[in-house]
């Protein structure tokens, strides 16, 4: 049963066709990584799933329903998390501010002037922290925290709603190699334990190839290969464009 | 139908003298990115010194040279003094946040308007007539002066020399290509220094121009300034920021409204006389509200190529320590005691600073944790004023009901106003929220049916004694404050400082960031109009000038003084800046100008604002 559906997703700025025409699906519990080389055309994929974009054309369905154009706190409210290829946390608050704010809006708290914020998730919010293995620096301030612990933080913020549906780009940008396997072990841990689907994008094709189950493959907007990671390794087309047979400049 | 077309042609005119002005502030802001609060001041000397060289000019007669040659020599002086004030102090803040630099360019307006008082004195300065244009011309049997005509043709000629020296030299490419994308030009290895300095020059010369070219049609006058950068905000706003040719779009646009606004008879509705012809802010109002929706950032306006960088990571707000919290527990405790030791006028100003308090707490609330600067919160603090007012004048209401009309009124106004703002950011909100004040402004001081205009509303009385309305003043302000508080305690609070963060983050995990910032919008204006209904009371009487920016700068200073970071902040620079404020009225006339030169060294000082100075000298090892 596929959680997340694409249809014909197309999106162009000016004349360029950033996204050209894209299906896919995701089943619950898997993890389908979408690579590519830089301006394939992947954030700006991500960007139509979650609702930052609207697309030109095409259908996303999310759990069987229509979710095309919905704004991202929507679709976040039906049950899809999110981290940013930059990260995008609440500066101003602690660790455990951030996944208890995301916490509030979950259970739909926010609108409340006169409780007092602190009392409110505690121990569910360090529950999420210990995940992620953030628990011990819950209380440092996410405008001092190293990148690598911030991407961490924003897994736990995106687990906030026991989401359905995790949408990561480039979750381990920025990180140390190791930390980076770490990272999205533990993700794959969560996905199969709670049967969330996962799409991430990667450079790192250790991590690509350890940790997807299914590997889908962008150039300029167009997806050009599909399969388990030993397929597309063996794909003529992803050979040529991530060794170079002159069409792009690829990846790493 | 003549009438029409003389009111069109009225239009063509006026729209020159705006566009003029606008457009000046539109390149500079272009540019350099500065919001020149003292455009119109700019604009007012170039009137006064062109009042002053077309009557000095008089041994080359007072023939056209004479005329001419006053006014484009005013102008000229008056754009080497905008040269002189951006290599004095522009060019030291070009990298200080933004409302850092539109307080210092107040600074500056404060200035201005205490010299120009004291060199030209308070009355109205009657203009000569332009020589050789004095007559009218027969447009459909009607007359239409020959000056107006001239002012029609003069906004295009000067459209087309601006789009001359945008386009076909080299200077105006380097200056488009800095409005498109200042790092580029900058790491390209372009003078920047100098370019700023040009532009300015071009910008203040043609305020200034503007202002010279008023001589024949209006009186010049002390409030010229204030009254022709609301406009020019807004034709800034609605054309785009930067854009030259949007700014002539809007003055068209708004000066047509506005002309034609003239011919709209009044009406009654429930008894009120409505004069739509007098209220000449609203058609700049309705345009802006309805280009707002349609293209936020104005008519030929682009979005921000990359939001500017704010260096500065607004610190956690952690729990109140002990000690603040027993300060606090003893400053109240204090208050109460002090009717026991104070005099009549001890008790007077100490009421009066618990009325600001509360308004800078409001303030603070959406410039803090809701990171949306307000340029015009007098507006709120008026509307609650005139609330209270308008009740006890028109419905005998009593001072309970007045206080209860007051906030209403002005939540009112901030559920309206707010929403236009909520859709901007940084500084093109808080030249909206100024925008917003100057209406509630001139509705106040034009509909004179209702509010008396500038002669105000008398009489509103407290029902209770000065000792009495000390208590109810300290009640509200303590109240008040911890209520807001409270706020920003509560899952509301974190709602609020998450869209001022990370508006990404925050849609990314189900907040409405607008409608976050919206409530907070209402909720600030509700509080600043309880604040505003109280001083009614106290001062028994409600003007104009109670929701007129200086209103506005007096809630920032205090906000700014104290530091936007921390909450207790505000109420610190509120006591602060009223105590200076009173002193400084007593002992001298020229208070504006102290007060200006003071705006001034203070941002000189601290380009970062006190607070971040103080956050930088004890800076704790968690940076918070
Ligand atoms: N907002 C935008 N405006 C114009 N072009 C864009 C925008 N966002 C992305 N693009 C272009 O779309 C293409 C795909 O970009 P992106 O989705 O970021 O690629 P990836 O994430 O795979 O590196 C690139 O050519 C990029 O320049
Ligand atoms: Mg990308």
């Amino acid at each position: 049963m596929s959680v997340l559906s694409v249809r014909g997703l197309r999106k162009s700025f000016g004349g360029v066709e950033a996204v050209a025409g894209v299906d896919f699906d995701v089943t619950a519990g898997e993890m389908l990584a979408l690579i590519g080389p830089n301006g394939a055309g992947k954030t700006t994929c991500f960007n139509m799933l979650m609702g930052q974009l609207t697309p030109d054309s095409g259908t996303v369905s999310f759990d069987g329903a229509d979710i095309t154009g919905l704004p991202p706190r929507a679709i976040w409210r039906r049950g899809v998390g999110r981290t940013f290829q930059i990260t995008a946390t609440f500066a101003s608050m602690t660790v455990a501010e951030n996944v208890k704010t995301a916490l509030m809006s979950h259970r739909g708290d926010l609108g409340r002037f006169f409780a007092r914020a602190t009392a409110l998730h505690k121990d569910d919010a360090i529950a999420l922290l210990d995940q992620v293995g953030m628990a011990d620096q819950r209380d440092r301030a996410c405008g001092v925290l190293a990148y690598g612990d911030l991407k961490r933080v924003e897994l736990a913020v995106a687990l906030a709603n026991s989401p359905r549906l995790l949408l990561m780009d480039e979750p381990t940008a920025g990180m140390a190699p190791q930390e980076r396997v770490a990272l999205m072990e533990l993700t794959r841990q969560l996905a199969r334990a709670r049967d969330i689907a996962v799409l991430f994008t990667e450079h790192d094709m250790d991590v690509v190839f350890g940790q997807a189950d299914r590997v889908i493959v962008l150039n300029r907007g167009k997806l050009i290969a599909q399969g388990t990671p030993p397929e597309v390794r063996a794909h003529k087309a992803v050979r040529d464009v991530y060794l170079g047979a002159g069409t792009t400049s690829g990846g790493h | 139908m003549s009438a029409l077309v003389v009111q069109f042609l009225n239009g063509l005119a006026s729209a020159s003298a705006l566009f003029l002005v606008a457009c000046g502030l539109s390149i500079i802001f272009g540019v350099s990115r500065i919001v020149n609060f003292a455009h119109g001041s700019f604009y007012m000397l170039g009137a006064y010194l062109a009042w002053t060289l077309t009557r000095g000019l008089g041994w080359v007669g007072y023939g056209p040279l004479g005329f001419w040659g006053g006014i484009l020599i005013a102008a000229l002086i008056v754009g080497l003094i905008g040269v002189l004030i951006e290599l004095v102090l522009l060019r030291r803040i070009y990298q200080a946040p933004e409302l850092f630099q539109l307080l210092a360019t107040f600074g500056v307006v404060l200035v201005v308007q205490d010299l120009a008082m004291a060199i030209w004195g308070a009355q109205d300065l009657l203009g000569p007539r332009a020589p050789g244009l004095r007559g009218a011309f027969d447009v459909m049997g009607q007359r239409f002066p020959e000056y107006e005509m001239l002012l029609i043709l003069i906004g295009p000629i000067v459209l087309g020399l601006l789009w001359l020296l945008f386009n076909r030299t080299r200077w105006g490419t380097l200056v488009r290509a800095a409005t498109a994308d200042r790092e580029m030009v900058a790491a390209l290895g372009v003078d920047q220094r100098k370019l700023f300095t040009s532009v300015f020059f071009v910008g203040t010369f043609l305020a200034a121009l503007g202002g010279g070219l008023q001589l024949p049609r209006e009186p010049v006058q002390l409030h010229m300034d204030m009254a022709i950068i609301a406009d020019a905000f807004v034709v800034v706003v609605v054309g785009g920021m930067g854009s030259v040719g949007g700014a002539y779009l809007a003055a068209l646009l708004i000066a047509q409204l506005q002309a034609f606004m003239l011919l709209v008879p009044d009406f009654e509705i429930a008894g009120l006389t409505i004069s739509i012809a007098r209220m000449t802010l609203i058609p700049s109002f309705l345009v802006m509200a309805v280009v707002l929706i349609l293209r936020p950032y104005g008519l030929l306006g682009k979005a921000p190529s990359h939001a500017r960088t704010q260096a500065s990571v607004e610190p956690v707000v952690r729990a109140t320590p002990p000690i603040l919290a027993k300060l606090g527990f003893a400053s109240v405790a204090a208050m109460i005691l002090l009717p026991l030791i104070a005099d009549e006028y001890g008790l007077m100003v100490a009421t009066e600073i618990l009325i600001f308090v509360l308004m800078a707490a409001s303030l603070h609330f959406m410039m803090g944790p809701g990171g949306m600067a307000s340029f015009g919160h007098a507006a709120y603090f008026g509307l609650g004023a005139y609330g209270a007012a308008l009740a006890a004048k028109h419905f005998n209401a009593p001072m309970e009901a007045g206080l209860v009309a007051g906030p209403v009124l002005a939540a009112l106004g901030g559920i309206l106003f707010g929403w236009f703002c909520v859709r901007l950011s940084g500084v093109y909100l808080a030249m909206l929220t100024l925008a917003f004040a100057q209406i509630v402004w001139s509705i106040a001081f034009q509909w004179v049916a209702v509010t008396g205009g500038d002669n105000g509303v008398l009489g509103v009385w407290p029902s209770i004694g000065k000792t009495g309305f000390f208590y109810l003043s300290l009640a509200f302000a303590v109240i008040g404050v911890l209520l807001l508080r409270r706020a920003i305690y509560s899952p509301f609070g974190y709602a609020l400082r998450g869209a001022r963060d990370s508006a990404l983050r925050a849609d990314a995990i189900g907040i409405d960031v607008k409608r976050v910032q919206w409530a907070a919008f209402a909720i600030a204006a509700s509080f600043a109009g309880s604040a505003g209904a109280l001083f009614a009371y106290f001062k028994g009487s409600v003007f104009p000038t109670y929701a007129a920016i200086p209103k506005s700068v007096d809630a920032l200073m205090m906000v700014l003084l104290g530091g936007v970071q921390t909450i207790s902040g505000p109420l610190v620079g509120a006591i602060v800046y009223m105590g200076l404020h009173e002193q400084l009225v007593r002992v001298t006339e020229l208070w504006r100008l102290v007060l200006g030169i003071a705006i001034i060294a203070l941002v000189l000082a601290f380009p970062q604002g006190i607070a971040g100075f103080a956050a930088k000298r004890f800076a704790k090892e968690d940076g918070a």
